[in-house]
């Protein structure tokens, strides 16, 4: 799993341009005999169709980014942000453009810590004029954060483990399928960094009848961190409840058993602030029951962000082993 | 008029968003006996239906209350027996402080939210707000192990209040926002039996309200009805709240106008008001959100939808403070709407 | 001129009657089905003149920032709050009319003379402004105005320097002309025409427009920000007047689709039709709730450039308007593939 969490890494997939992640995706997914779709947002929709029941997995490809909004006489760049960006994270930062072309974001003259906003900010591509940039990159252009991936011990430090660590795990699933006889759609979904947006239309698409997420979350296991209950290494968090969901009883309850049973590690996850692509799937048409799988994770939208691999394998496990819970469909 | 024993048990009942089986059992109960049938949907909303006379097709009429009350949840176990929570929905958590709860674990534990004694503050300090990460429910146990198993992360947890009945036929209590919107769609259903009316009725008692209004987004999906009407509270009159920021308690209740809510509906309520002699007030809202009805209206292709609330005062307490007169004529006005209802209303109602 | 009358129609959100009828009148000449929805959106079909071609949807709101009346004092002075996005210092003194009767009435405060030095420093909020239309009671006002009554800026229609336009509401009555001038030719697509309500309190008419009406396509006429004024700086001016019409890349509500953004850009440029990019990622348009309906709808916003957005008196420039019916025109006469490729 490192090796392709590596890749999936490397690729390019802000928000609203996911062209690049996508086709690595679908290269990972071409040897597994799936049916793949794209939809009209983008969405990569892999399909095992079946009876009795059917299961939405789901794990967004996208990630944060940078999206240029005017470029001026010195070159210079200015830009929005694509989803949650936070100013402290941006300054000093790499990024790089679809085509490989780097830059680093430098601030105006700032008096105070907090005077540091996005519209101080702006990205330094190299170009001594306008017309010089204009040759690189346009007004439009989106950016991510320069990759990054190591291993050390049992920790893995990344850019976008947000949530390339989450289709990673998709794919090690779906590599070594359990073997169910219900209809399965893992998704992989566009802008939920920016309103849980691929989720949505994906889940009124393929109705399904039950739903997991798979993301990550935040941790409170470092020094002087907002209170929280969940840290690296405890094993793949249950969510109970985040800013968009509140998970179903029955599913938040059925993965506590599955975990418990199997002896898999699992931590219980109450997040203040934040929301997951369950948000939207578990209000579609007339309910979807949702639970989401979360990765333990540090530093979440920088451009370090870090998890711990047995977490990783820890949920590849628990989430197969869910797959092949009886009980998945008792209405039906 | 008002079953005070039902309106007891609804507010007493735990209920917070997320968690509300053991008030939805309560509502289908009340329900079972005048109601064609009831039941959970997916997600959890308590869905029945009280048929109309006459052939096909019958107005479908849907009348939402929310059932869940704001609340707290477990974030963390810690030594001593201590716990910390956040909260769920819009509680002011000065409101907290020294307030006996009780944490619906496995089973269910009385604790209490400790306060630091004012001896032990400075001056300065006991003028200060407590924030929620300074809080916790202290539920008596010494063993940490011991307490993660009876209320381990994600329980939640409620004030423990009885309802309290004030004079002049006014009442106090946790969760009377949205019970009060719950007792009222009870009532009508019930008065209903004794009816003719040809509308075929959905109540509905939503879930999750007061996380994001969700209940009501995918009941009003599954019903399809042909006009939605939602039921809840709006602020009481105290002092300090001008004309239009609190309607005054026992002049009826307040039927609200906006966005949010159809013209033509809105006349036809005001109108049966003043048909059977209901005192009612108008509620201006110039923004949709904030109730069941913003996610009624913009079900499938758009939904005629109205909002009735029942003044309350002290919102999001566990002291809020409603008229048992204003719940009867509430549950009056959606009565004779109901029984005025016709299938040429219903078809205008698209009609621009 | 349609869009000075169009700019002078009362519509608060969730009371666009006057904008639906004159828009009714307008457009029933040129298309083929004309119906209402539960919230109030006038709808349109204009049928392709090919078989099989995309369905494609063409929206505009119709409702415009404005006051809700939500109080009477015994005095006979209104209380009033904001419906949309306005700016609450810009309120004092200004004129403004209630209700569909159109009441007179101007927002007072208190005089300069009357304050103290201190309150001088603190700008007008609500709560210290009041509508005044002349009644001297509380009984008065109720024969005149309701509560719940919306109430809109009382401003002239008027012809600005060179070819621009001063006036209330362009956004986006800006948006509704255009699109009755669009519908007034013929397509080989089929076009849906939503004209919309409640853009402004939460693009609500546009969460329910698109449903159940098999659309391939949107495409959503506005009015967006301008910003190019004395101290503001380059990067900030959002767009400009006369750079043409702007196209949204991304905002707060929708990432437009690349292949459509793609497609209308390139039609510009066959035609020699000047465009700008919206260059900023806030502010939201029905385009957002469009965008998410059912299974997702490839969706692009075009707008307006319009100074002093959401303000009694906003300007733009008549060449972007009418660059932007051309462009939209021109790229739905040349949308002829099927809809295959959906």
């Amino acid at each position: 799993m490192k090796n392709i969490l590596q890749r999936l890494i490397y690729a390019f997939g802000p928000s609203g341009k996911e062209e690049e992640i996508r086709s690595v995706l679908k290269e990972e997914l071409a040897v597994t005999g799936l049916q793949l779709k794209t939809d009209a947002l983008g969405n990569l929709i892999a399909t095992k169709p079946g009876q009795g029941g059917r299961l939405m997995l789901a794990a967004h490809m996208d990630e944060i980014g940078l999206l240029v909004t005017h470029i001026d006489d010195k070159g210079f760049l200015r830009f929005a942000p694509i989803g949650g960006q936070d100013p402290r994270n941006l300054l000093g930062s790499r990024v790089v453009f679809a085509d490989g072309t780097m830059g680093t974001i430098g601030a105006e003259t700032i008096k105070e810590a907090k005077d540091l906003k996005i519209d101080k900010l702006f990205l330094d591509i190299g170009a001594a004029t306008s017309a010089q940039a204009e040759e690189i990159v346009q007004i439009g252009s989106p950016a991510v954060f320069a990759p990054h991936f190591s291993h050390q011990g049992d920790r893995i430090i990344g850019k976008s483990l947000d949530n390339r660590a989450g289709c990673a795990l998709l794919l090690a699933v779906i590599r070594d399928l359990p073997p169910v006889d219900y209809h399965l759609d893992f998704v992989f979904t566009v802008q939920e960094e920016v309103g849980l947006r691929g989720a949505r239309t994906a889940a009124y698409h393929l109705h399904p009848d039950l739903a997991l997420a798979v993301d990550v979350t935040r941790t409170g296991d470092t020094p002087e961190s907002p209170p929280m209950a969940v840290e690296l290494g405890k094993g793949p968090a249950i969510k109970i409840k985040d800013t968009s969901l509140i998970s179903h009883p029955r599913v938040r309850d059925l993965l506590k058993e599955t975990a418990h049973s199997r002896g898999i590690p699992f931590q219980l996850e109450v997040l203040a602030r934040g929301g997951t692509d369950a948000g939207s799937i578990h209000l579609s048409r007339e309910g979807v029951p949702s639970g989401v799988i979360s990765i333990p994770t540090r530093y979440v939208h920088s451009p370090a962000e870090v998890i711990d691999y047995r977490d990783l394998t820890n949920a590849a496990s628990l989430l197969s082993a869910f797959m092949q819970q009886e009980q998945l469909f008792p209405d039906l | 008029m008002v079953d005070l024993d039902i309106l007891r048990r609804l507010s007493e009942e735990a209920g917070v968003s997320g968690s509300e089986l053991k008030v939805a059992e309560v509502i289908m109960e009340a329900l079972r006996p005048y109601t064609d049938s009831v039941a959970r949907d997916i997600l959890g909303n308590v869905i029945a239906l009280k048929k109309g006379e006459g052939g096909q097709p019958r107005p479908r009429v849907l009348l939402a209350a929310h059932m869940d009350e704001i609340g707290l949840m477990v974030t963390r176990v810690e030594e001593g027996g201590f716990l910390r929570f956040t909260t769920v929905g819009g509680v002011d958590v000065r409101t907290l402080l020294g307030q006996e709860v009780i944490v619906h674990g496995v089973h269910s534990l009385p604790g209490v939210i400790g306060a630091k004694p004012p001896h032990l503050q400075t001056p300065d300090q006991r003028k200060e707000t407590i924030t929620g990460e300074k809080l916790y429910i202290d539920t008596g146990f010494k063993d940490k192990e011991k307490l993660e198993q009876i209320a381990p992360i994600g329980t939640v947890a409620t004030i423990d209040r009885n309802l309290q009945l004030l004079t002049e036929g006014r009442v106090a209590g946790k969760a009377l926002d949205n019970r009060a919107g719950v007792m009222v769609l009870l009532g009508c259903l019930q008065e209903l039996m004794g009816i003719k009316h040809c509308a075929d009725v959905y109540g509905v008692a939503t879930i999750q309200e007061e996380v994001g209004i969700r209940g009501a987004i995918t009941s009003t999906y599954k019903i399809n009805p042909d006009l939605g009407i939602a039921i809840d509270v709006c602020h009481g009159d105290m002092p300090g709240t001008r004309g239009d920021e609190g309607y005054p308690l026992d002049k009826g209740p307040a039927i609200g106008c906006g966005p949010h809510v159809h013209h033509q509906l809105f006349r036809a309520l005001k109108d049966s008001a003043e048909r059977v002699g209901i005192s009612y007030q108008i509620e201006p809202s110039p923004t949709p959100a904030g109730t069941d009805a913003w996610g009624i209206q913009i079900a499938r292709s758009g939904i005629p939808t109205a909002l009735i609330s029942i003044p309350l005062r002290y919102m999001h307490t566990s002291v809020e403070t409603i008229s048992t007169r204003d719940l009867y004529e509430t549950t009056r006005l959606l009565v004779a709407f109901i029984q005025g209802l016709k299938s040429s209303f219903v078809e205008g109602l698209l009609c621009y | 001129m349609l869009l000075k009358r169009l700019s002078a129609a009362f519509g608060p959100p969730g009371q666009e009657g006057e904008v639906r009828d004159l828009l009714r009148r307008e457009i029933g000449p040129y298309v083929d089905k004309i119906w209402t929805d539960a919230l109030g959106n006038l709808l349109a079909e204009k049928k392709g003149l090919e078989e099989g071609a995309p369905r494609v949807m063409l929206t505009a709101h119709m409702d415009e920032v404005a006051l809700m009346i939500t109080h009477i004092e015994d005095t006979g002075l209104l209380r009033f709050k904001t419906m949309g996005g306005i700016d609450q210092r810009i309120l004092v003194s200004k004129p403004v009319v209630v209700g569909v009767k159109k009441v007179p009435g101007v927002i007072g405060s208190k005089a300069i003379h009357l304050v103290t030095p201190e309150e001088r420093k603190r700008a007008f909020m609500l709560r210290d402004l009041y509508l005044d239309i002349g009644a001297s009671s509380r009984e008065e006002a109720e024969k005149l105005v309701t509560v719940g009554e919306g109430a809109v800026f009382n401003s002239s229609f008027c012809l600005l320097g060179d070819n621009r336009v001063r006036a209330k509401a362009l956004d986006d009555r800006v948006g509704c002309s255009a699109l009755v001038e669009i519908l007034q030719r013929q397509y080989p697509v089929t076009l849906i025409a939503a004209f919309t309500v409640q853009e402004e309190v939460g693009l609500r008419g546009a969460r329910v427009a698109a449903f159940g009406k098999d659309i391939d396509l949107a495409l959503v006429l506005e009015a967006t920000m301008a910003f190019d004024v004395p101290d503001s700086k380059p990067h900030e001016t959002v767009t400009y007047l006369g750079g043409g019409p702007a196209l949204t890349i991304m905002d707060r509500t929708l990432i437009a689709d690349p292949a459509l953004l793609a497609s209308l850009r390139k039609t510009a440029r066959e035609r020699k039709i000047p465009y700008q990019l919206r260059r900023t990622g806030t502010g939201g348009t029905d385009g957002g709730a469009i965008h998410l309906t059912e299974d997702g709808i490839p969706t692009v916003v075009m707008a307006v450039p319009c100074r002093y957005l959401h303000s009694p008196a906003s300007v733009i420039e008549l060449s972007d308007y009418h660059h932007l019916v051309d462009l939209t025109s021109a790229f739905l006469s040349e949308l002829t593939e099927g809809r295959a490729d959906k």
